[in-house]
């Protein structure tokens, strides 16, 4: 165990030591995508933490994340009572007001289970958007609102983009030893006993309410916290900034990076940016077969490609990269489709 | 918070709307349920296969056909799709967890999507349906005789799907291989090609809806979207397993929208869907299955 | 040649050996019995047979190797009634009766009232739910959805299980008419030894997957380790 322990350690390190040296060697740009991939990185790791660790389906996590950065840009353009807060300081409230948020769905979604849950997730994910519309006072609509852009704090001389960049992975980091301390935790433990057999865990006197509905508003705050830094450094918000597909992508990038492995969850965020903003690339790949010309241009070729490639990696790797999936889900399917 | 003024000859003309709206709800909802049913997979790749059908219609329309002829070449590209989706993409994962089906379906939404703006392109198009706009009166009230139209093949739809599943061998087949599929087996049905079957019947359910409501609404790529979501939510609303739940979710949910919007200023028409949320979810903390769901009680 | 041959059968539960090479017989309109305790295999025998299990090792069929899909193996002719009974709970009795006739293309009609005739409570429930029937009317239903398919070889698991007497008596004239009135031989399972061996012709004793004895009934009944292990006297 000792052994096992150290080996982490070492392993977080080593990470921590390539996120703070890596801006020295890369663009700026690449920075800036670097930043956007630990923040999808983040609200994967609290999403992991729901479907993961306590076998709940969610659809609609983009919602939380709407929730973190429509409060931020709330919270910074408009302030409370005229007083603008600072954005930094935006952070942790998005997150929390975001995770409280997490509470309030988790709570009914006690009654719901598995596909009854994702489907009511989903639409959480599709109603959302509409409300900003609705209350366009306080959210400005379709519109939206504007932030002043993202300066770094006490006049250090980096670039917004590196900023972004070491804020981001700051957090993620430290989000990410607060995740670890957790799934080894009693909480965790109980966690791990829901998703495994709920019955087992309740005939051990594991409160089922307050473990699934912890679990549901951590994901959540951790959600907030990604939309947060999303809106910060987009510098604005408005109802496409998180649009539905957001939550389908964070699912996607959860099941095919597999639901709790490390390396999994970055690689997940990484492909839910690369699919959403490199579509091009990825046609230019696939330009070099025989016989197909794609332009990537034409409108209904980026939808095309990244429906295939779902398609295609789902089936190639079923249980996900990191292999969980089927771990995790047997419990939750009644499975009955077999060969025949 | 009532907007506008309140006359009997509007609601029942706002009923009727609703009737309508619910009726396409409740194909759409049949066919999530039936593939559901059988297979436990929520397939969110349901209204882009019926847009892709609509559209199909829609070319050989343009190339000379009526309404009436294309109807059932389209029902059968629609059934052999289905059937074949099931067979190449569905198959080779049936083992695997839900979510990483519930993906794939999610990915055949994607490209079905993009094959749509590729083919035919994203521009709004009109749909030349099979029933006139005129209205007619019934009782004093002015209905048009479209939304009439569309709930009588609605309801003749899910007659004949009745008898289908009532009545025939193969009907009873698929009854049992979505009950039993262990014992179906033993009794010696191709528990694989039934429930392909399965997805064949849904997507010409799917096929029918999207004819219906075409007319009604522009025929674009994303026509059947919304729509998606509204069948998804009467298929909650009625019991995910219950065909008999996603007809009476559908209408009723249709109904209790359209009045909403028209006669609750703060839904008005933008707060329509979370409002239908929040409906379905206070109605699932009461009864956990839907209406006419069944609950599974374990037994420890 | 027998109607029904295994050669050297194995079956796994996913690591776990079942079956270590199971051979056995069954002739025509023979009766035979698969005895033994708790895991020694027996159930696992008849899913290897009807491919509801994994196997490896052949088992031929009338003459020819039996594929390895339970579908398969129900339209080849051989019915299999599984531990559980396996009616389809959420349909009427009549439809579980239609559903046994499925690969057939017989007057269903026709066949139900044949099974009427041996059980005649389930003409009463035939619009019933199959899973309100009580255990007994269950394993009839099961067992007239068996001879709904009129097939050359029954696979029975454990028909006694849990039922009174008197219902088992009719469930093994049931058995024995049909052996005779339509040749139908039967393999049947049974933790019952006196039960199975009072109709059965031949028998086999397995024990961790490996059969130990095998013979005639007399035979077997004659056979001291037998008789303390399974008969009890």
């Amino acid at each position: 165990m000792k052994a096992k322990l150290v080996l982490e350690l070492f392993g977080f390190a080593v990470l921590a030591l390539i996120v703070a040296a890596l801006p020295r060697f890369i663009s700026d740009f690449r920075a800036r995508e670097l930043a956007i991939v630990g923040m999808y990185f983040i609200a994967l790791l609290g999403l992991s933490i729901l479907t993961g660790y306590s076998g709940q389906i969610s659809l609609g996590h983009g919602a939380f994340m709407a929730i973190g950065g429509y409060t931020t840009a709330i919270l910074s353009v408009d302030g409370i009572y005229g007083h603008q807060i600072r954005d930094l300081w935006t952070i942790p409230i998005a997150g929390v007001i975001a995770g409280i948020a997490g509470l309030l769905v988790g709570v009914p979604a006690l009654r719901l289970s598995g596909l009854y849950l994702a489907l009511i997730t989903f639409g959480i994910a599709v109603s959302f958007p509409q409300l900003p519309k609705k209350f366009d006072h306080l959210f400005g609509g379709t519109t939206g609102k504007i932030l002043n852009l993202a300066k770094p704090p006490f006049g250090l001389s980096t670039t917004t983009n590196n900023w972004m960049y070491y804020l981001t992975w700051g957090i993620a980091l430290v989000l990410l030893v607060a995740a670890s301390l957790l799934v080894r935790s009693g909480a965790g433990r109980a966690l791990k006993a829901i998703r495994d057999s709920e019955v087992a865990a309740t005939s051990s006197g594991i409160s089922l309410a307050r473990y699934k509905t912890m679990a549901f508003g951590i994901s959540a705050f951790y959600a907030g916290v990604a939309g947060s830094l999303y809106a910060i450094a987009n510098a604005y918000v408005n109802p496409d900034v998180f649009p539905i597909i957001l939550s389908i992508y964070l699912v996607v990038g959860l099941a095919v990076g597999g639901l709790d492995s490390l390396i999994g969850l970055i690689a997940g965020a990484g492909l839910i940016y690369f699919l959403q903003n490199h579509a091009d690339t990825v046609a230019g790949w696939i330009n070099h077969l025989p016989a197909l010309n794609l332009d990537p241009k034409q409108p209904g070729i980026p939808s095309m490609i990244f429906g295939v490639v779902l398609i295609v990696v789902m089936l190639l790797l079923p249980t996900g990269a990191g292999g969980l999936l089927r771990r995790v889900f047997r419990p939750l399917t009644g499975r009955i489709y077999t060969r025949s | 918070m009532l907007i506008g003024a309140f006359t009997w000859t509007e609601f029942a003309q706002q009923l009727a709307a609703g009737i309508r709206e619910g009726a396409i709800y409740a194909g759409l909802a049949l066919a999530i349920v039936i593939i559901y049913r059988s297979t436990r997979v929520i397939n969110f790749a349901q209204g882009e296969m019926a847009t892709f059908t609509t559209f199909i219609a829609w070319s050989l329309m343009n190339h000379g056909l009526s309404f009436w002829t294309a109807f059932p070449i389209v029902l059968a590209i629609a059934f052999t799709g289905g059937v074949a989706i099931e067979r190449i993409v569905i198959r080779p994962v049936e083992d695997a967890p839900v979510l990483t089906i519930v993906i794939v379906t999610l990915g055949l939404a994607l490209l079905l999507n993009g094959l749509m703006s590729v083919i035919w392109g994203g521009a709004n198009r009109q749909f030349r349906g099979p029933f006139s706009t005129r209205t007619i009166d019934v009782g004093g009230v002015p209905i048009s005789v479209q939304d009439i139209g569309i709930v009588l093949v609605s309801i003749g739809l899910v007659v004949l799907l009745a008898l289908f599943f009532r009545l025939t061998k193969l009907g009873l087949a698929l009854r049992a291989s979505s009950v039993n599929p262990d014992s179906s087996r033993l009794v010696g049905i191709r528990v694989g090609w039934i429930l392909a079957l399965g997805w064949g019947i849904a997507a010409v359910l799917g096929a029918v809806a999207g004819m219906m409501i075409a007319p009604v609404v522009f025929l674009d790529p994303n026509m059947m979207q919304t729509i998606l979501l509204y069948a998804f939510a009467a298929a909650v609303l009625g019991g995910l397993d219950s065909p008999i739940g996603a007809v009476v979710g559908g209408i009723l949910l249709g109904v209790t929208i359209t009045l909403l919007g028209r006669y609750v200023g703060f839904i008005g028409s933008t707060l329509k869907l979370p409002a239908a949320l929040m409906l379905i979810l206070v109605l699932l903390l009461v009864r956990p299955g839907g209406l006419f769901g069944r609950v599974v009680v374990r037994r420890v | 040649m027998s109607l029904l041959e295994l050669h050297g059968v194995e079956a796994r539960y996913g690591p776990v050996k079942a079956l270590h090479g199971v051979s056995l017989q069954v002739g025509d309109g023979e009766l035979v019995a698969v005895l033994g305790a708790n895991g020694a295999g027996k159930t696992t025998t008849l899913r290897a047979i009807s491919g509801t299990v994994r196997r490896s090792g052949d088992v031929v069929f009338a003459g020819k190797k039996l594929p390895r899909r339970p579908d398969a193996t129900a339209r080849a002719g051989i019915a299999h009634v599984p531990e559980g009974r396996g009616t389809f709970n959420e349909l009427s009795v009549w439809e579980n009766l239609r559903l046994g006739a499925y690969a057939r293309r017989a007057s269903v009609k026709k066949e139900a009232q044949r099974v009427y005739k041996f059980f005649p409570r389930l003409e009463d429930r035939r619009d019933q739910q199959a899973g309100t029937l009580s255990g007994g009317e269950q394993q009839m239903l099961a067992l007239g959805r068996a001879m709904m398919a009129r097939p050359r070889l029954l696979l029975l698991d454990e028909p006694s299980l849990g039922l009174a007497p008197m219902v088992v008596n009719q469930i093994f004239e049931a058995l024995t008419r049909m052996k005779t009135d339509d040749g139908m031989s039967v393999l049947v399972v049974e933790q019952n030894a006196n039960l199975a061996l009072a109709h059965a012709a031949r028998a086999y004793v397995l024990e961790v997957g490996n059969v130990v004895v095998e013979g005639t009934s007399d035979e077997l009944r004659a056979n001291e380790s037998v008789r303390k292990s399974y008969l009890g006297y």
